[in-house]
């Protein structure tokens, strides 16, 4: 490995991307593009973990990767710290475990010659989402960002064979994600004319000289820019009120894509929006005025999407609106700007992908054993599947954020971020938000364990595989809950790298 | 010879629930193992009331739920006074539990016995906790722990429905109140851990809490505890009461309602500090609301023709005894409420255990079908007599010395308030307890035909005692009750040595 280490940063983009090339050529039939797949997220797991070994040596720099050893200014640097080596490894965790559980739900809902073209597109988009952690380049995190886009609209679409309502979920997403991509672009090439450089660290650099200079008091363009890029990036991360796109996709997505894109797409898109208001506009701009916005849509997201959830009747949609809600906890902790604050997103950022991630999992494997995700499916599943109900089960008391579960321990980074600056109502606010939770799950954990079956037919348990992959979330999210050091340090850290910036 | 400690005392109803679940199949094995558990708690318990004499132990760390903040636990008088009881009754009540369970051949009983050795095991968590985080871990755990037995009988709509109550109110304060006042305490103080007089000196010293902050703090901690079912959070005490009444008697009369009011008095005690209160003028208003929940819950109670909700009523009356005694802020008001958390244990558990063994018996559960029944079931109804006393706070039961205690530091701190409450609430215990006793014993019974329409000892075949485990069980508790008056010493010791550790 020591001959790889100086070029790990680009190797976490390229293994997945050359793997997915690769599995396309696959035989279609068989399980070879899945174990192959399983290989390659695999390795990139063991990438992440050698990379965070590494950000762990010096945690104060930041390790940079010049591609073709060609400068910043004219080449493209890849950098990582503390943050985005996190992020990596959650990113190519789930895309682990994710890929584990694949495997069961592929062979049932993806006809039998097209397995290996659905797992090539499955670890390009694992590349583009861990290509924008790693890069530093403002454009080629558009790049990037198009990449994992792209194959994840495919990847939802490929959901068509089980519900053909797939293909308008997907071409919504489209849309909107287009949209959001295009206002990133723009953005960018605002900052572009500005600074004329896109690299985001010198980009940061120019615009303190401009401001030193006072040339950016009044200055329109990069108001422009700004506001382009939060509502870009609103888009991406499904962000309360842009998030329209997110339910139906998460719904009628392949089980395991849902799986593997709620756990880790939006997480991408967060961690975007940490990079661009904190480390590039972060004493630049004023985005206070911004950022209050940002935690009104998150309240109002948290609230408005958990009544959603607690009035659907898919599971699947039930945690897709749930998602919305979680995802407004980060953008309401980020928004406060302080350190607990930012702290909470990041540690949530983890802590939902592992909750949520086992629910629908376990989720996936109803569909693959009762046909749908209708409460009515999940009637008196309690004692018919056992293991992936306790699983499911751990998940939701997770997202309520009962204590002994990683949801608790964002819920107290969080109260403890409002109550820094005295606000007590927003603190009540958001947790009057999360007692919603309980009814939406237990809504389900009541059908589950109190309904008697509609059917007399027996039902299998899980494939080992998918209670493999479900439970191996379901204890992270446990264990986690249970001893934060380890997680918590590390968000704080990366909150203080992250204020540092603004300040 | 194992030294005892804390996390023996919670480690001992974990493995032995792992054990009730290894012997699920055999029953006899199964109720075997519970019984041995709670033999092995009450010993480890016991083990460590020299070390609570002394005042707070060491802390031990566990594990670190949050970087700064640890699981941890300590021994101390009052968590004390509260383990000794919920272990020592743990075993009278599994008993109980065989008689009644198999006597009302009730189902799910591995999982019935599986989560009530999880319930034990949470509450030695919250008393022995050593921080407010560990307390707060260990009560919320206790509410999911409960909730598969209070719906026991589910898919019933009933028992769903109580579920829901129960998990909703317990959870929805503590959420949106408990939580934010402890996130509050660790952002302003920097300190969740349990010390005597509580951490908030410095902040209010020099003035980073104002008084007004620190008030509202002690505010939402007193109602975000809903376990202390102080008005208007008491909802879900009535709804549980469709659990099987070995729950209702162990779980909702000592060991859940309990862990509410042991709450208020640990938080108050050695969080927020009764003498900073005091000190600063804030907390005064908490006696008068638990003194308007004393009244309005016993006259309630006077309305309740079921005879578990008569109970239930009057335990939510009970609670605010206690929580008046903390309201006191003062030491004397403190020791009292100690008092009053084991005297009313064994009073009430008592009562609990006599409404079961009839329902067992006789299928009754209206106050009003008990006519007579004092002389089909003498065991029964003379335990019920002394848990009624006990409960109106007569001699020679342990509630007497309670309320004498209560009335003491009443007189002593010159708080008429609560006097008065403590008058006029001992009036209204006689008058909903006293007629039962009276239908009991010195009305005819029914005529036959009239009683056994439903019963299931039709044929003319008129009931005796319940099972002799049900029995037993509920004379122990009533013997229990009236020695705690005649050798009140262990509990009235760990209540002084909590007292004499208290800042004044």
């Amino acid at each position: 490995m020591d001959a790889l280490t100086p070029h790990l940063p680009v190797l976490l983009v390229l293994t997945p991307l050359f793997g997915g090339l690769l599995a396309a050529l696959m035989p279609r039939r068989g399980p070879a593009p899945w174990i192959w797949s399983a290989l390659v997220t695999g390795f990139e797991v063991l990438l992440g973990l050698s990379m965070v070994k590494l950000v762990r040596q010096s945690p104060q720099e930041t390790i940079t990767y010049f591609i073709g050893w060609w400068p910043a200014e004219y080449g493209i640097a890849y950098e990582i710290d503390a943050l985005n080596a996190y992020v990596i490894l959650v990113v190519a965790l789930l895309a682990f475990v994710s890929t584990i559980y694949a495997k069961s739900s592929v062979e049932d809902e993806i006809p039998k010659d097209r397995h290996n073209f659905f797992y090539s597109i499955w670890l390009l988009a694992i590349s583009g989402m861990v290509g924008i952690c790693a890069t530093a380049d403002t454009f080629n995190i558009y790049v990037l960002l198009e990449i994992s886009s792209l194959t994840v609209y495919t990847l939802i679409a490929m959901g068509k064979y089980r519900d053909r309502r797939a293909l308008t979920a997907s071409l919504k997403y489209l849309i909107l994600g287009s949209i959001g991509a295009t206002f990133i672009l723009l953005g960018i090439g605002y900052l572009l004319m500005l600074t004329g450089t896109l690299n985001m660290a010198d980009m940061h650099e120019q615009l303190m000289l401009m401001k030193a200079e006072g040339d950016l008091a009044g200055n329109r363009t990069i108001l422009v820019g700004f506001t382009f890029i939060t509502v870009g990036l609103g888009l991406k991360m499904a962000m309360w009120p842009l998030h329209l796109w997110l339910p139906n996709a998460y719904t009628f997505a392949p089980s395991a894509v849902s799986a593997l894109v709620a756990s880790t797409a939006t997480k991408v898109g967060v961690y975007m929006a940490f990079r661009f208001i904190f480390t590039l506009f972060g004493s630049v701009y004023d985005s206070s005025a911004t950022l209050a916005l940002m935690a009104f849509c998150g309240t109002l997201g948290i609230i408005v999407s958990s009544i959603r959830a607690a009035q659907a009747t898919n599971v699947k949609k039930i945690l897709a609106y749930s998602s919305v809600g979680q995802l407004g906890y980060i953008v309401v902790g980020f928004s406060m700007a302080n350190e607990s604050g930012v702290a909470a997103s990041v540690i949530h950022i983890l802590n939902h992908a592992v909750t949520k991630g086992a629910m629908f999992m376990a989720c996936g494997a109803v569909v693959l054993r009762m046909g749908n995700a209708d409460l009515k499916s999940f009637y008196g599943l309690g004692r018919r599947m056992p293991a992936t109900m306790a699983a499911f089960t751990i998940g939701g008391l997770g997202l309520i954020g009962m204590p002994l579960t990683s949801g608790f321990i964002s819920k107290f980074y969080l109260i403890s971020g409002a109550l820094h600056d005295g606000k007590w109502w927003l603190a009540m606010v958001v947790l009057a938000g999360s007692l919603i939770s309980i009814i939406y799950v237990w809504r389900v954990l009541e059908v589950i364990y109190f309904k008697k079956p509609e059917k007399r037919a027996p039902v299998e348990e899980a494939p080992f595989t998918m209670l493999i992959a479900m439970w191996i979330l379901a204890s992270a999210s446990v264990i986690l809950g249970v001893d934060a050091e380890l997680t918590g340090r590390l968000a704080e850290f990366a909150a203080r790298v992250l204020i540092g910036g603004a300040t | 010879m194992i030294e005892s400690s804390p996390l023996l005392a919670i480690a001992i109803p974990l493995v032995g629930g792992a054990l009730i679940v290894v012997t699920g199949a055999r029953r006899n094995l199964r109720e075997a193992v519970t019984l041995v558990t709670a033999g092995c708690l009450l010993a480890a318990v016991a083990a460590l009331v020299p070390a609570a004499l002394k005042g707070p132990s060491p802390t031990i760390e566990v594990l670190h739920v949050l970087p700064e903040i640890p699981l941890a636990f300590h021994v101390e008088p009052l968590g004390m006074i509260y383990a000794l009881i919920a272990s020592g009754l743990w075993i009278l009540n599994s008993i109980y539990s065989i008689g009644y369970m198999r006597g009302n051949r009730e189902s799910h009983q591995t999982r019935f016995y599986l989560c009530f050795a999880l319930s034990i095991a949470s509450v030695m968590g919250i008393a022995f906790s050593a921080n407010m985080l560990t307390l707060f871990i260990c009560y919320e755990t206790l509410s999911l722990v409960t909730y598969p037995l209070v719906t026991h009988k589910a898919p019933k709509p009933a028992a769903v429905r109580a579920g829901r109550t129960y998990l909703g109110i317990l959870v929805s304060a503590s959420v949106l109140l408990m939580l934010p006042a402890m996130v509050g305490t660790w952002m302003y103080t920097g300190s969740l851990d349990f010390v005597h007089g509580g951490v908030f000196g410095e902040a209010l010293a020099d003035g980073s809490v104002p008084p007004w902050l620190f008030g509202f703090i002690f505010f939402l901690f007193m109602y975000g505890i809903a376990k202390a079912a102080l008005m208007p959070f008491h909802r879900w005490l009535p709804a549980a009461m469709v659990a099987p009444t070995p729950v209702s008697a162990l779980l909702h009369a000592v060991a859940v309602v309990k862990a509410g009011v042991f709450s208020v008095c640990k938080i108050s005690t050695y969080l927020i500090g009764v003498d900073k209160l005091a000190e600063f003028g804030q907390g005064g208003w908490l006696l008068y609301a638990a003194g308007i929940s004393v009244v309005a819950a016993s006259f309630i109670a006077l309305f309740q023709d079921n005879l578990k909700r008569r109970l239930a009523y009057s335990t939510v009356s009970q609670l605010s005894y206690i929580t008046m005694g903390a309201a006191m802020l003062n030491p004397l008001g403190m020791m009292a409420a100690a008092m009053h958390i084991a005297a009313h244990a064994f009073g009430k558990i008592t009562l609990f255990f006599a409404a079961g063994s009839i329902y067992t018996a006789a299928h009754k559960t209206k106050v009003s079908e008990l006519d007579g029944i004092g002389r089909r079931m003498p065991f029964t109804m003379g335990a019920f007599t002394i848990g009624c006393l006990s409960m109106i706070g007569l001699p020679p039961t342990a509630g007497f010395i309670s309320k004498w205690m209560l009335l003491g530091a009443a007189w002593t701190t010159e708080q008429y308030f609560a006097v008065g409450v403590l008058i006029v609430s001992t009036l209204l215990n006689a008058a909903y307890f006293l007629p039962i006793i009276h239908r009991a014993f010195f009305r005819a019974p029914p005529p036959p035909s009239a009683a056994s329409d439903e019963s299931s000892t039709a044929a003319g075949v008129p009931h005796g005692e319940a099972p002799w485990p049900i029995v037993v069980a509920v004379t122990g508790t009533a013997a229990c009750a009236a020695t705690v008056f005649f050798y009140p010493s262990v509990f009235a010791d760990l209540a002084f040595a909590l007292m004499r550790g208290m800042p004044t």
